[in-house]
């Protein structure tokens, strides 16, 4: 019988069926950072217990780290005791760590995928929601706990049950100016914050096959707004080119032996699935949320809707929401007043997320009082970017130009949104207090997006400004 | 395991947060995650809406000292911090009962022991404003059963077979259960071509 993806690398990576029935599941790669990791590591210790795979384990600090300058100590004492644990933690139980120094530091989602550590085939954990992102290489990846974290630690494994599997077909093409945030958001918009809760995601289509990684790890990156745990692509010649070459990538014949072996793990023609959707890619516009959660959004040139129109379950989370953000219903969310634009996170912070970016800012101006920033996702992403001169393009127009990290994305640093401002953002969720200020609010969209709401000082639909 | 980690019946009185998608960043805002220990989260859950909502329930007299959560609809969706469910049992909260829980936030309760079970909406709603009229009253969460009862009322409330099975044989927390693995670990380890490096 046809197998999916998820079939042949749950059944790779099992261990043995526990006493409860949920699967032990062996985890080929652990990222850890330095919000989600303290505890486990002292858990460990109270328990005299070691990492079992320090060598399948790697850490970086992403969450606290300050943007603007990441000289040591930080200025802010909390993060300055994070980071030292995390160093301390990493040595003492003999865990790499792309420190600031390393030339390798960014977000943890940013530089596994970059250094090559994410492959496909593999089973991936990482205490934070936002693993799925490295499925886009056609890894199953999983968001955790802490107390899972300690797990993988000790034991390099999970006790897991097998989701059910909803594949999500997009087909056909992109319109200009509609990009794989779009994608994910309209997809989320359509079968709601908690449609995949028991599911992964399989991404298929046309329209995903022609994306690039990039555009795949923004798409899989968003699984966990749905609901999802994981989301995955399956593993193709974009996959393996992108991979080719990378320091952790598997190199010389060994690289071939491996796309062998990637191959053989794709989900096979014929394979059955829980439940498949279908999208048409040509209908999908650039998508801007208008609510407190990333399922409440509309296309560009659509009014914000009317609670009445919500079915009984959401009527009253739509009415809270619309309070929160000041906004009435059947009012156009183009022409919103912004007063921060904010480029980053590991949604949208790769490479071609700043060239697009970069493609609206160039020759413009941010608005007068906007305070716009850049925040790239790793350090090899804004080495590559000053080569090109993008971080000139977004200087010159008025926009900060940061160093790597999650920054405004949830405001554990010092960017943070201040009172009720509203901030045009390229990250992944509008929360209420999200941000970093507890009144804060967030419209989710594109990078493209938020440049051009940047150059505007408000919500505009970007395919006005693309040439 | 101990004793002391079996959860067959969780009893305490209740206290009722009504609203669907209560995400994680709401019950512990990340400003408070700034921290190499769980220690004093229970001083922050629900920080901001408690201070934007003054009547909000974890502020209320009469819910002071509550044992059991109920909420509605995707409880616990969005970040993975375990600082949220740590938040809540450290506030007091041994149980929750809603109409559906985010996946990771599920587990992570799991994993400290605070069992999550499901009901229908309309059974949650009838709870919530039964526990309102008399929150005063205990509630008590029968795993066994698959149970809620609450005064003279019975509801059904499920939670996974596996699950149930953690929380009731008291093996909740999984390092134990995985290490007794073994070899077996290793032995998948070296299976795997990408370990073996091709």
């Amino acid at each position: 019988m046809a197998e999916t993806l998820l079939d042949k690398v749950w059944r790779a990576h099992t261990v043995r069926v526990l006493p409860s029935g949920q699967t032990q599941l062996f985890i080929g790669l652990h990222l850890i950072h330095e919000v989600t990791t303290p505890q486990a590591f002292q858990m460990l210790r109270e328990a005299g217990l070691k990492v079992r795979f320090p060598e399948r384990t790697f850490a970086t600090i992403d969450h606290i780290v300050p943007t603007a300058s990441q000289a040591r100590p930080f200025g802010d004492r909390l993060a300055e005791e994070m980071a030292v644990h995390l160093v301390r933690n990493c040595k003492e139980f003999g865990v790499p760590l792309f420190d600031l120094d390393s030339g390798r530091q960014g977000i943890v989602h940013v530089i596994g995928p970059e250094l090559g550590l994410t492959q496909p085939g593999t089973t991936i954990a990482c205490g934070d929601s936002h693993t799925a992102t490295h499925g886009a290489l056609g890894a199953l990846a999983f968001g955790v706990g802490t107390s899972q974290v300690r797990d993988v630690l000790a034991t390099q494994c999970l006790a897991l049950p097998k989701p059910k599997l909803r594949q999500i077909r997009v087909e056909g093409r992109l319109a200009r100016g509609v990009y794989a945030k779009d994608v994910i958001l309209t997809i989320i918009q359509r079968l709601g914050v908690k449609g995949g809760v028991g599911y992964a995601y399989e991404y298929a289509g046309s329209a995903v096959a022609a994306m690039s990684m990039e555009e795949r790890l923004t798409i899989c990156n968003m699984s966990i707004e749905g609901g999802a745990r994981a989301g995955y692509v399956n593993p193709d010649a974009t996959t393996f080119a992108y991979l080719r070459g990378r320091p952790f990538a598997p190199q010389g014949e060994a690289f071939d032996r491996a796309v062998q072996w990637w191959k053989g793990m794709a989900t096979e023609p014929g394979a059955s699935f829980d439940d498949v959707v279908a999208l048409d890619a040509g209908a999908i516009q650039p998508v801007v949320t208008w609510g407190i959660n990333p399922g409440q959004s509309v296309g560009v040139r659509d009014p914000i809707p009317d609670p009445a129109e919500a079915s009984e379950t959401d009527r009253a989370a739509w009415a809270e929401a619309l309070a929160f953000m000041g906004f009435q219903s059947g009012r156009p969310i183009a022409g919103t007043r912004i007063d921060v634009a904010f480029i980053g996170s590991c949604t949208n912070a790769r490479l071609s997320d700043l060239r697009a970016a970069a493609a609206v800012a160039k020759g413009r101006k941010v608005a007068t009082g906007v305070r716009a920033l850049v925040v790239p996702g790793s350090q090899a992403v804004a080495a590559a970017a000053e080569a090109e001169g993008l971080h000139d393009v977004f200087l010159a127009a008025g926009f900060e130009w940061r160093k790597a990290g999650c920054s405004l994305c949830l405001g554990m640093n010092e960017d943070k949104l201040t009172g009720r401002e509203i901030c045009a953002s390229s990250s992944n969720r509008n929360f209420k207090g999200r941000q970093g200020s507890p009144l804060g609010r967030t419209l989710l969209m594109s990078p493209a997006m938020v440049a051009a709401a940047a150059v505007s000082g408000q919500v505009v639909d970007v395919r006005e400004l693309l040439t | 395991m101990s004793r002391d980690d079996v959860r067959r019946t969780m009893v305490g009185r209740g206290i009722p947060l009504p609203g669907n998608d209560i995400d994680t960043d709401r019950i512990i805002p990340a400003r408070f995650l700034k921290s190499v220990t769980f220690e004093g989260l229970e001083a922050h859950v629900f920080a901001d809406d408690r201070t934007q909502n003054p009547d909000h329930p974890f502020n209320e007299d009469r819910y002071q000292g509550a044992a059991i959560l109920v909420v509605g609809v995707n409880f616990g969706c969005g970040s993975s911090r375990e600082h949220a469910p740590e938040a809540l049992r450290r506030w007091g909260i041994r149980g929750i009962v809603g109409e559906s829980f985010g996946e990771i936030f599920f587990g992570n309760c799991t994993a400290l022991g605070v069992p999550c079970l499901t009901a229908e909406m309309a059974d949650v709603r009838w709870l919530m404003d039964a526990v309102a009229r008399q929150p005063g009253r205990e509630i008590v969460l029968d795993l066994e059963k698959g149970e809620v009862r609450f005064g003279d009322r019975t509801i059904a409330a499920a939670i996974p077979d596996g699950v149930r099975r953690q929380l009731v044989t008291g093996t909740w927390n999984a390092t134990g259960v995985l290490l007794e693995a073994g070899e077996a670990i290793e032995r998948v380890a070296r299976s795997l071509p990408y370990i073996r490096g091709f």
